[in-house]
């Protein structure tokens, strides 16, 4: 028996939680201190686990198991493969930023830090989870620490913080409540009565030996869909998101566009297309046209924001619209992609939130046309800002520029015209993010601005941290993109076999 | 005879008859609490109890009851949800001006009536255990004189409730004159299909939907609900509703098969309509109890999805819902007795600021209300697998979507009150008060919500063995 390293990783805020739950109210830094603790060993856990992935042998590993449900088929069971790897990575990363952006929360410190790890612990979970029960409960958990975060932690600028968390809830909530039903769906045509499962292994192999009738699948990937694709924020369905970002606090809209929105498209790829994969195929063409629009569409509406975390929640719609178009081309290529920008844009925006939290917990202000000249003021904030920009316009070098090239190269080979169209996300994007960068960080010094500090030694981590992920993929890609083509290639005959499944409309 | 089949009701009538002549020898201004205290012992022992009658799987005089492990586990349903009732209840009790320790007699005979009802294998019995229920709930209603809410719910309650029996006597009548017989079995025999079959079996239906407060017969409830005093809402919530629901199933599987009519149907509509008038009009409501009313008939459209389904595996998923719905409501119901005697209102607006005054109870009446809608990891979530679940593996997939998409839903107006509870500045600066008992149920109740979601193995492999137990 060896090391429950996944158990540890989902348990290491657990732990965190109960450690703060003992804690006085008062004792506020040292109810700071072990979070960042519980972070840093979740994080250090799951970089050892990443280092010692073999991607050579692939397939699913450090597997656990425990039995718990057996009555439905249902295991304590976790482990991970290429596609999760990479994701419980980011996870802790994310997370462990977290904590540091959120070094300046003076308000119940106690119940903020409880619920910010409860919500790292749920994603962590859907991440590691091998078994369908246990990975929708832990979806689940998410959305209610997240609400009580953000009406009682967040700020009100264009809408009521509480209009804002609640619409994010019930978006998402009512998108899971038809994905909850798709995927019993699944569960109960897979198998018959008392040989039911919810082993992910097993159901894949079921889902993709073709026991389910086309018909059903096309209907249970539908419901999916609408669940999975609202968590990623694909158009139509994004409209909770940018309002969700702006009434959060920083640290959440870190774990919201960095770590919720890709465990929407994780569902979307391992529910979606592993287990219902000829109901997947029947949708892609409408998944392909959708993300082309949440691209283009929110890259048009960043155009005209000036609230920052405004133009970063409809960028990372744009963004999201990149990956869920990487997925629907079901293409090795674009698979490889829509993961590995999954990794790039979680790492990124979360780099972008971080920064725009200091500079609105210094100057009380997010507003575009207020700033400028930052760069004299706070020249370390400058350099996350650069960095956090430059990746998200693509720029060689860092790791988004191989994620994006990667999806629109597979994408080329199936949905040529989504792939064009899309790449003229770039230019938008190019263009929203330099103005704004411009506006914000260069320009005359003004003196209004003096007094602001720039970010201070805790406040340094998550700048460090995120940089030096995206600069050292983007150098070294293959360090990433082996571990994710160990998990993407195996599925090559399954995604040779759907090719000529029966799409909408005939295909794009 | 073998007397031992009705052991656990007889000991429960004795127990509510012992706290009478107990209450007769105290002087008349002596507290009552310890009453309450024996008959929360007395039920507590007669639980622990009746883990012993498990497996026992008999009949008595000629199959009029039936104790099989069907039975038993509503039986232990009602003993464990009447227990954390009165133990919630004691301060409420303290404060009544008269009467107090026929409180806990009457609840104990509501819960023989609700016994009884669980082993009804004869329309007698049946009959016998609604009305015994139902006439101990009447005097409860209305048990605070001289508040004019609590008549005003109690008149109402005995006016409908007594037309409801009315009309599920002309039902029974009707079954009885077509196959000549009362017991379940025999009448399943000498069924032959027939349009006046359909008219007596929809008139049952419609005095057992009265029962779990179905629309359109869900009238009463949230009148009644608000009117009564908390315990006594809570007991009727959970316990009247579960019994409905036990006599229901053993109708539906053991005589309406017989008849060739698709019943299912029948509920599957009253399932949709439960849902959608529960959760859409508990939306507005201001009143905590009214919106727990109102929740409290959407749970009862979820919980009806397993008599669509109709299999041993939906009648499993009733069962372990409403085993659930038992520490949800006690949650739910403990936190606003103690708020309602404390600050002395019942609005969501009362409950303001509760999490810097009482954090304990604020967080068991979130983990109660969201068990309610269903969120993981908590009980509510896993009873709506096994519900869904058997009613997809049915065939059914509509009702299911409808019942996930406003589960959903629901969660608004839990989430109000957990806004109200967590952002809301406190009404008062008065340190909040709340009895040791209550305190330590609401707690029971809290830790049971969450081990059942985190752990439902145990409880769910009890369901599924006693749900095959009715099938017969």
């Amino acid at each position: 028996m060896s090391l429950p390293i996944l158990s540890m990783i989902l348990f290491a805020p657990i732990v965190g939680v109960a450690v703060i739950t003992c804690l006085p109210q008062t004792a506020g830094r040292m109810i700071k201190m072990v979070a960042g603790g519980a972070m840093w060993v979740c994080f250090f856990l799951a970089s050892l686990m990443f280092v010692n992935y073999d991607w050579r042998v692939g397939g699913v590993q450090f597997i656990e198991q425990l039995a718990w449900l057996p009555d439905a088929g249902a295991s304590y069971s976790l482990g991970v493969d290429g596609i999760s790897a990479p994701l419980t990575l980011l996870m802790s990363v994310v997370g462990l930023s977290g904590i540091y952006s959120s070094w300046r929360i003076d308000k119940r410190i106690k119940e903020y830090f409880i619920l910010f790890l409860l919500l790292v612990a749920g994603v962590a979970g859907a991440f590691v989870a091998r078994d369908l029960l246990l990975f929708l409960l832990f979806y689940e958990v998410v959305v209610i620490p997240m609400y009580i975060l953000i009406v009682v932690w967040g700020s009100t600028k264009r809408v009521t913080k509480e209009y804002a968390g609640m619409k994010l809830v019930i978006y998402l909530l009512i998108g899971s409540g038809f994905m909850l039903a798709g995927v019993f769906m699944l569960y109960v045509l897979a198998n018959p009565a008392g040989q039911r499962t919810f082993d992910m292994t097993v159901l894949s192999q079921i889902g993709q030996s073709g026991v389910i009738p086309e018909k059903q699948q096309i209907v249970s990937f539908f419901l999916m869909m609408l669940g999975f694709a609202t968590l990623a924020s694909m158009w139509p369905f994004h409209y909770w998101s940018p309002d969700g970002h702006a009434g959060a606090p920083t640290a959440v809209s870190m774990v919201h566009a960095g770590l919720l929105k890709k465990l929407g498209a994780y569902g979307l790829l391992r529910v979606g297309l592993l287990m219902v994969p000829v109901g997947f195929k029947f949708w892609a063409p409408m998944m392909a046209a959708f993300g082309m629009m949440s691209v283009i569409y929110a890259a048009f509406i960043c155009l005209t924001q000036s609230d920052m975390k405004y133009m970063v929640g409809f960028s990372s719609v744009s963004h999201m619209g990149y990956i869920v178009i990487g997925i629907a081309t079901a293409d090795v290529i674009g698979l490889n992609g829509a993961v590995a920008n999954m990794f790039a844009h979680g790492i990124m925006t979360a780099l972008f939130f971080s920064m725009i939290g200091h500079v609105y917990n210094t100057a009380h202000t997010r507003d575009i046309k207020d700033l400028g000249g930052l760069a004299h003021q706070m020249p370390k904030a400058a350099v996350g800002f650069m960095i956090a920009g430059m990746a998200s316009l693509g720029l060689p070098g860092l790791l988004s520029f191989v994620a994006e090239f990667t999806i629109f190269t597979g994408t080329f080979a199936t949905y040529p015209v989504v792939a064009v169209l899309a790449i003229s996300g770039i230019i938008l994007t190019a263009l929203y993010v330099l103005r704004a960068l411009a506006d914000v960080l260069f320009g005359p010094r003004l003196t209004k601005w003096d007094a602001l500090p720039d970010l201070k030694a805790p406040e340094m981590v998550p700048l460090v941290l995120l940089a030096a992920f995206l600069i050292g993929f983007g150098m070294f890609p293959s360090l990433l993109m082996n571990v994710i083509n160990s998990g993407i290639e195996p599925l090559t005959p399954l995604l040779v076999k759907i090719k000529t499944a029966a799409t909408l409309c005939g295909g794009l | 005879m073998n007397f031992s089949v009705l052991i656990l009701e007889i000991s429960v009538a004795v127990l509510a008859l012992l706290l009478l002549v107990i209450d007769l020898s105290m002087e008349d201004d002596q507290p009552r609490r310890n009453i309450g205290y024996l008959a929360a012992c007395g039920l507590a022992a007669i639980f622990f109890f009746s883990f012993t009658r498990y497996g026992i799987n008999a009949t008595f005089w000629h199959g009029m009851f039936s104790l099989d492990d069907y039975a038993v586990f509503f039986k232990q349903a009602f003993l464990i949800g009447a227990i954390l009732v009165i133990l919630f209840s004691l301060d409420t009790v303290d404060r009544l001006p008269h009467s107090r320790a026929e409180f806990y007699t009457l609840l104990l005979f509501a819960v023989v009536g609700m016994m009884v009802l669980s082993s009804a294998n004869d329309l007698i019995t049946l009959y016998v255990g609604i009305e015994l229920m139902t006439f101990s709930f009447f005097i409860l209603v209305g048990y605070v004189l001289s508040d004019t809410r609590s008549t005003e719910a109690a008149i109402k309650y005995l006016v409908l409730a007594s037309a409801a029996s009315a009309v599920m006597l002309y039902g029974m009548s009707l079954i009885y004159g077509l196959s000549g017989q009362m017991g379940y079995a025999a009448i399943a025999k000498g069924l032959t299909a027939s349009p006046a079959l359909l008219v007596g079996g929809a008139l049952l239906l419609s005095g057992f939907a009265f029962k779990i407060a179905a629309p359109p017969f869900h009238m009463w409830a949230p009148d009644v609900y608000e009117g009564a005093p908390v315990p006594v809402t809570a007991m009727l919530a959970m316990g009247s509703k579960a019994a409905g629901f036990a006599a229901m199933i053993r109708v539906f599987t053991n005589v309406f098969p017989a008849t060739g009519y698709p019943w299912a149907l029948l509920a599957l509509l009253l399932s949709g309509a439960s849902m959608l008038v529960g959760n859409i009009v508990a939306i507005p409501q201001t009143n905590i109890k009214r919106m727990l009313a109102y929740s409290s008939i959407a749970q009862a459209g979820y919980i009806m999805t397993g008599l669509v389904a109709g299999t041993a595996a939906g009648v499993k998923g009733m069962m372990f819902y409403l085993m659930i719905y038992v520490f949800a409501n006690v949650g739910a119901f403990g936190v606003v007795a103690a708020v309602s005697k404390h600050r002395n209102g019942e609005n969501i607006t009362d409950l303001a600021g509760l999490a810097r005054q009482a954090p304990m109870l604020a967080v068991a009446m979130t983990v109660s209300l969201l068990s309610m809608a269903g969120i993981p990891p908590l009980a509510g979530f896993m009873g709506k697998f096994f519900l869904f679940s058997a009613v997809i593996d049915a065939g059914y997939l509509g009702i299911a979507v409808l019942g996930f998409v406003l589960s959903m839903v629901s969660v608004y107006y839990y989430l109000n009150v957990v806004k109200s509870m967590y952002l809301a500045e406190p009404i008062d600066d008065r340190p909040f008060e709340a009895g040791l008992s209550l305190k330590f149920t609401v707690l029971f109740a809290m830790v049971a919500t969450v081990a059942m979601g985190v752990y439902p193995g145990p409880l769910s492999h009890l369901a599924e063995v006693a749900a095959k137990t009715v099938f017969r």
